[in-house]
């Protein structure tokens, strides 16, 4: 990890060694930019980067490019986030150079929701790649110059390459060996899907750090502050591969009426503050799911503040 | 073999709604092994159709036959001097056969009476499962002998996906996560490692994506 791979903010924090902190943003469901910016305003100064979700959960919306493209606009650097569901190669490709060319320098590359779960179920399913060989993808790009195919890209687009990990899907055996798949896939560094269940997650790092897979990757853990019992109980149930022990649900009960934001967000910092203590853990992801607007306030309890500058 | 589910009655109904005299054409082939097209359901659609439109006062003549393939020329051939006789010819073959049908009798028009869905076997009598895509390159034997192209929902190379849990899939409970299947048997005969490298993009060209498909055996070609 000598020379910047893409230069960007993200990928500076982490190199100098700071515990990096990411936030998310979903785009509007149109083309409504004022919106937008307002879920943006929050997270200026307070992340050292946002992930833009690309039709997350299957649902259209603005596209993630051009999200990313208005977030930049906005002084916030982007995670542009591409899905496999919806593009094949060409269309992959053709984003990765569009983005690079806006100005764009992280990318998280994901297998995405099935179009099932949307509004769209009726969509053709694509999946010409998978998340894995997205990765390998961006990376040869970047490192080779090349096109899938092998011809000479005319300016390569040199972007930092994320990916995701669920530690909670199963088989739970397997899950570090995938990790492990996609950090030798081109990986430079990983988000978490959201944590809740603190045993099983410490138990993948301490794999994760007997792999030595921290080494060569940067891994941020994902944290998704609770905001209702209702929502607990519903990640448990009617999330696949989410893992929310009964423990924390009775913690959130047990807080009393109009306290339970309250207490979920100290879940969230209690666990943040674990992580830093982790090893193997190099940053948080801060998924507050329409809830940009509390993430200075997380921020800052958190002591995450101020974001270096690099 | 290809399994194929009988279209609802009420869209055969309004097919045929203009139709006094039609002809029902089964096949001995996949569909009769997999209980949808083959001479007994020829007989149970005749029966049925005839019942509902007598039920709407319209009574309707409909005779059956039931050919070796509908796949084939030579057993298209044998309903020759027959399909013109009716108003209308339905095929309870896979998409396969109304289309050669067609195809050998201009004139006249045929319906299919299936919905043809997938390549696959019975998993126990009466349930069909999907087990290949038809993809042209057959890849089971790196996945121990699943497909994860046929049967993932993503058709990932590199699965299983964050949406596995308790060997189902993200998209329904009814569906099995093949690729919980794929790791938990190499892991049971210790080859685990053969799951550690990453798979490369797969060609999709000898896939429906390259356009449609044709086998030629220049041994068989006159």
């Amino acid at each position: 990890m000598n020379d910047l791979k893409s230069g960007s903010n993200l990928e500076k924090v982490l190199r100098a060694g700071h515990f990096a902190f990411t936030g998310e943003c979903g785009p509007p469901k149109g083309a409504n930019l004022e919106h937008l910016k307002e879920k943006i305003a929050p997270l200026k100064g307070m992340v050292d980067a946002v992930n833009v979700t690309d039709n997350q959960t299957a649902v259209v919306r603005l596209s993630s490019w051009a999200a990313s493209s208005i977030m930049l606009q906005e002084g916030v650097e982007p995670n542009f986030q591409m899905v496999c569901r919806d593009r094949n190669r060409l269309a992959m490709m053709s984003d990765i150079l569009g983005v690079y060319a806006m100005g764009i320098r992280n990318m998280l590359c994901l297998s995405g929701d099935h179009q099932r779960f949307g509004n769209h179920p009726e969509a053709k399913n694509v999946y010409d790649i998978d998340s894995m060989q997205l990765i390998a993808l961006a990376g040869k790009m970047r490192d080779e110059g090349k096109f899938m195919n092998d011809e000479e890209i005319d300016v390569p687009p040199r972007l930092f390459i994320g990916a995701a990990s669920n530690p909670f899907a199963e088989p739970h055996e397997y899950r570090v060996y995938r990790l492990a798949n996609k950090i030798a896939a081109g990986a430079d560094f990983i988000q978490t899907q959201c944590i809740y269940n603190m045993d099983r997650f410490r138990e993948f790092m301490k794999r994760v750090v007997d792999m030595g897979l921290h080494e060569k990757c940067y891994i941020l853990a994902g944290v998704t502050p609770m905001k209702s019992v209702g929502m607990a109980k519903y990640m448990a149930k009617s999330v696949p591969g989410m893992d929310v022990p009964d423990s924390l649900i009775q913690r959130l009960q047990g807080a009393g009426k109009g306290k339970v934001a309250e207490e979920g967000i100290k879940f969230a910092l209690e666990q943040i503050q674990e992580f830093r203590e982790m090893e193997g853990v190099a940053g948080v992801h801060l998924m507050a799911i329409e809830w940009e607007h509390k993430v200075p306030e997380i921020a800052e309890r958190a002591g995450m503040l101020p974001r270096p500058k690099v | 073999m290809i399994v194929a589910d009988r279209k609802p009655l009420a869209e055969i109904l309004e097919m045929i709604k203009e139709m006094n005299k039609i002809l029902i054409i089964g096949c001995k082939g996949c569909v009769t092994v997999c209980n949808v097209g083959g001479a007994k359901e020829v007989g149970i659609l005749a029966s049925t159709l005839k019942i509902a439109r007598k039920k709407e006062g319209r009574p309707i003549e409909i005779d059956e036959r039931t050919i070796e393939r509908q796949c084939d020329p030579e057993y298209i051939e044998l309903v020759k001097g027959d399909v013109d006789k009716y108003d209308g010819v339905i095929s309870m073959a896979c998409g396969v056969g109304p289309q050669f049908l067609s195809q050998a009798y201009p004139e006249q028009r045929f319906f299919p009476a299936v919905n043809t869905t997938f390549f696959g076997g019975a998993v126990q009598h009466g349930i069909w499962e999907e087990r290949c895509a038809g993809c042209g390159t057959c890849v089971i034997h790196y996945f121990g002998g699943m497909c994860p192209i046929a049967r993932c929902s993503k058709s990932l190379l590199n699965g299983p996906c964050g949406g596995s849990a308790g060997g189902k899939c993200e998209i329904s409970k009814d569906v099995d996560c093949i690729w919980d299947q794929i790791v938990r048997k190499k892991m049971e005969q210790g080859r685990l490692d053969d799951l550690l490298d990453v798979k490369p993009a797969k060609s999709w060209t000898t896939a429906r994506d390259g356009g449609p498909r044709k086998s030629r055996r220049e041994e068989l070609v006159q």
